[in-house]
């Protein structure tokens, strides 16, 4: 079992759920049972899960857009979220210049604007239609947006759809350089595993609950990670064999096992030799 | 000058014109056509029963549209699938309120004054109350701008900002409900969406944010008024398709520039 965390840590966290149960839209099938999650300020987060797994239901309860059926979620007293939702639909019915959709809903100035244009690698966008931007640029564009409010938290739901390799890897580059500039969280749901698994610093392996989690490293050494994602997971995994095979000893040594360890949720009950299996 | 018929027919359209802009500009956006349709279809029903419980047309149609509006959210709200729906509402509306019509004898004779407008009839008191409610509507949209867009353009986009956007699209419903009854004695109900619809549409072509649509729109449905009611002078042809016809030619003409 995780030995709870000291107070001051547990406090600092941005987002915290606990027991987080979200059911089917009018049903009372669950689509996420007792889920608890944190994230602090500075971590990369990163929820991973097959289709229907609930990832971007629990990305939609932790910002209070959808009601739970029990448990509760915790938003630290002013938190500042800037969000990138998933598939932006967007229409040509409706004329929006890139400057003007920055505006959206609090209007910014010139200067703020053709700024977060520029530190997301995007400048002089200003006057293009949205509707003229190809996916890569779209997504700075979303992702400038979402900096305007100087957030703490940075939450992107699959940001990366319809970009290719080399614009997935240049997105995820951008995410750390902004984290790194700005010192905030992010959390994201994501389908690339392999981009995933070297950028983030905890992944939450979900599938109606938290099936694993941890850091990628033992995420990705976890057999129900591996159930969950077959071939490609044995990629990552070979990604860190290939890593890490030269040095085994610091797999157990108190510098690589994040604080809260690698933790099982309830229905996953694995042991995969490090024998920390919690009863839910 | 509000002595003349004909200078009452203008300005009441052109007090619907500046509003019908900025709203039909939203009906655009959110696809709300069809809305729009069912809304003014049943303020026929509304008419019928003013009629026969002899009240004020504008209050009787308020009330119908009103609630079709509340009706057609709250199906949306409930995810019923929205084209057939509408499809059913809007002349299902229609229809009622033709049979409801066929009962009130005095009705019967100017039920075409309904259906397409009588904007050469417009009194002084219709005049007032056109004008004061074009004003409160776009006052409550300019109000509301920031909201209603970011709503219209992405409902996650504005939960995220703390937006409430089923707050935003009732808003949009009851605005629409309030130019519904407006509007039916300028263009009448069959052709009020259109009045809200073609000129927005127009607008499209000239205009790279939501407020220059809005205002092109605007502009665009004044000057429908004011060439589809000389043309209807000129021509004795009716008033008010008289106006949509132009706000159809200059949507023609904004595509042929477009193309060009």
């Amino acid at each position: 079992m995780t030995p709870p965390l000291p107070a001051s840590e547990a406090a600092a966290a941005l987002i915290e759920s606990q027991a987080l149960t979200i059911h089917r839209p009018g049903t009372t099938e669950p689509v996420l049972s007792h889920v608890d999650f944190r994230i602090r300020p500075g971590e990369i987060v990163t929820v991973v899960g097959p289709n229907g797994s609930g990832k971007s239901s629990l990305i939609r309860a932790l910002l209070g857009h959808m009601p739970l059926a029990s448990g509760r979620v915790t938003r630290r007293a002013g938190l500042r979220i800037g969000y990138v939702p998933q598939r932006v639909q967007l229409d040509i019915a409706i004329p929006m210049t890139v400057r003007r959709f920055l505006s959206l809903p609090v209007r910014v100035s010139e200067a703020e604007a053709e700024a977060a244009l520029a530190s997301t690698g995007v400048p002089g966008l200003g006057p293009r239609q949205l509707t003229q931007l190809s996916g890569g640029q779209f997504q700075r564009v979303l992702l400038a947006r979402a900096l305007l409010s100087d957030p703490h938290l940075l939450v992107l739901d699959e940001p990366t759809q319809g970009l290719d390799q080399p614009g997935i890897v240049a997105f995820y580059q951008l995410i750390e350089e902004v984290r790194r500039r700005t010192g905030a969280s992010v959390l994201m749901v994501s389908h690339d595993l392999l981009v995933v698994m070297r950028s983030s610093d905890r992944v939450v392996c979900l599938n109606g609950h938290v099936c694993c989690e941890g850091s990628p490293q033992q995420v990705s050494t976890a057999p129900e990670y591996r159930a969950l994602f077959g071939a490609e997971a044995a990629g990552t995994l070979a990604l860190y064999r290939h890593n890490h095979d030269h040095d085994h000893d610091h797999d157990r040594g108190p510098v690589t096992v994040m604080p809260e360890g690698h933790r099982h949720g309830p229905g996953c009950s694995a042991d995969h030799g490090h024998g920390t299996v919690p009863g839910p | 000058m509000l002595d003349d018929f004909f200078m009452r027919a203008v300005l009441a359209g052109l007090g619907l014109a500046l509003v019908a802009g900025p709203l039909g500009s939203f009906v655009v956006w959110r696809r709300m056509a069809y809305f729009g349709d069912s809304t003014a279809h049943a303020a026929i029903l509304g008419v019928a029963l003013a009629l026969a419980f002899d009240i004020s047309i504008y209050a009787g149609t308020l009330a119908v549209a009103v609630s079709m509006a509340c009706l057609v959210s709250a199906l949306v709200a409930r995810g019923q699938a929205m084209d057939t729906m509408l499809g059913v509402l809007s002349h299902s509306a229609l229809a009622f309120g033709l049979v409801a019509i066929s009962f009130v004898p005095a009705a019967r004779s100017d039920l075409s004054g309904y259906l397409f407008g009588d904007i050469l009839a417009v009194g002084r008191a219709d005049l007032a109350l056109i004008w004061t409610g074009a004003a409160l509507v776009l006052a409550m949209l300019i109000a509301r701008w920031q909201r209603l867009v970011t709503s219209s353009l992405n409902e996650e986009l504005a939960m995220a900002a703390g937006i409430d956007p089923r707050v935003e699209r009732l808003v949009l419903s009851l605005a629409l409900a309030v130019v519904v009854a407006l509007a039916i004695r300028v263009v009448g109900s069959l052709l009020i969406s259109a009045m809200l619809i073609v000129p927005a549409a127009a607008a499209r072509g000239w205009a790279h944010t939501p407020e220059r649509m809005a205002a092109v729109a605007a502009l665009i449905a004044a000057a429908s008024v004011v060439l589809g009611l000389w043309a209807s002078l000129r021509m004795d042809t009716p008033a008010g398709p008289s106006i949509v016809t132009a706000a159809a030619c200059f949507f023609v003409l904004s595509q042929a520039l477009r193309r060009g």
